[in-house]
């Protein structure tokens, strides 16, 4: 996933959270970014047409805009799921957010043929948990063993 | 919402290491669906899709091989075949391929997928400066000799599906 698709996933549930336009400290805040640098994605993310920024409003998403988001954050829905239950991550939300730029949308595509992914998704996050509302984690998750 | 990280890095052991246990999850991925296709398939598999079938298993097996002493080296357990291989088992119902146009096409996306995994994570570590506990030239010696490999895979599919 790249940076400008981990923009577009975070002003979706920003968006969503905040029942209208995200505003650009709100995206940066979630993003862990300067309120500059978020400024600079979403000039970039406007001139591909994926959103509209509204002065004193904030930021709202094309409906291709809407389009790759929601897929962005199905990608990470996979990235997390995989985590949890096929590695028994206990912290899985964390690693999601690392790996997340690191991991191509066709690798998850490969990773989903072997979780257990409900149809309702992307629907089913929760941006409360960071995570699917539909997860299941194991009772007692096992980290893999350091030697 | 939390907070992420905008980076394409490689920034530590653990996080390099859960990459490397993910190529080793998709390795072991295409060798239980190539196993699986040979059981779906097998009488109606012609020797060409057949040779292909297993040097693909072949080469999974070995790049396998190459990931986990990587992550040996970083002190952190490789998955177990079977457990991805019941995984597999488990969902190959609804992802199955229909017939061998399908079961190339599978393989296609095999190799191509490896191939970009491998691309993203060379290109994530060159432009890390972080600090390895396994020898850094080593690293990216092996997985760029295994992107390679992945690169004349998805060769050699495309030539025998431009042939049919």
């Amino acid at each position: 996933m790249n940076t400008a698709d981990q923009y577009l996933k975070t002003i979706y549930v920003v968006q969503d959270s905040e029942d209208g336009p995200a505003s650009t400290g709100s995206i940066a805040d979630a993003l862990g970014v300067s309120p500059a640098s978020a400024n600079e994605m979403i000039g970039k993310l406007e001139a591909r047409g994926l959103a509209e920024h509204e002065k004193y409003k904030g930021v709202k998403l094309t409906d291709d805009g809407i389009v790759r988001a929601r897929d962005a954050l199905q990608t990470y829905c996979i990235i997390e799921r995989f985590l949890a239950n096929v590695l028994a991550v206990e912290d899985f939300q964390a690693e999601a957010r690392e790996l997340e730029a690191v991991i191509d949308d066709t690798v998850a595509e490969r990773l989903d043929t072997i979780i257990d992914r409900q149809p309702e998704c992307p629907d089913c996050f929760d941006p409360e948990s960071d995570a699917c509302a539909c997860l299941e984690v194991a009772a007692a998750p096992v980290e893999p063993e350091q030697q | 919402m939390v907070a992420v990280s905008v980076s394409q890095r490689v920034a530590s052991d653990d996080q390099l290491a859960r990459l490397l246990q993910i190529g080793i999850v998709l390795e072991e991925v295409v060798e239980a669906r190539t196993h699986r296709h040979y059981q779906q398939l097998d009488a109606e598999l012609d020797a060409e899709v057949e040779t292909l079938l297993a040097d693909a298993a072949e080469e999974s097996a070995d790049h396998r091989e190459r990931l986990e002493a990587l992550v040996e080296g970083l002190g952190v357990d490789s998955v177990p075949f079977g457990e991805i291989e019941s995984l597999v088992d488990a969902r190959y119902g609804r992802t199955r391929p229909e017939d061998f146009d399908d079961v190339l096409y599978d393989q296609l996306c095999n190799e191509e997928t490896a191939y970009k995994f491998y691309d993203d994570l060379i290109e994530a570590i060159e432009g890390s400066d972080a600090a390895f506990s396994i020898d850094r030239e080593e690293l990216l010696a092996t997985l760029t000799t295994i992107r390679d490999e992945e690169a004349e895979g998805v060769r050699e599919v495309t030539e025998v599906m431009e042939r049919r």
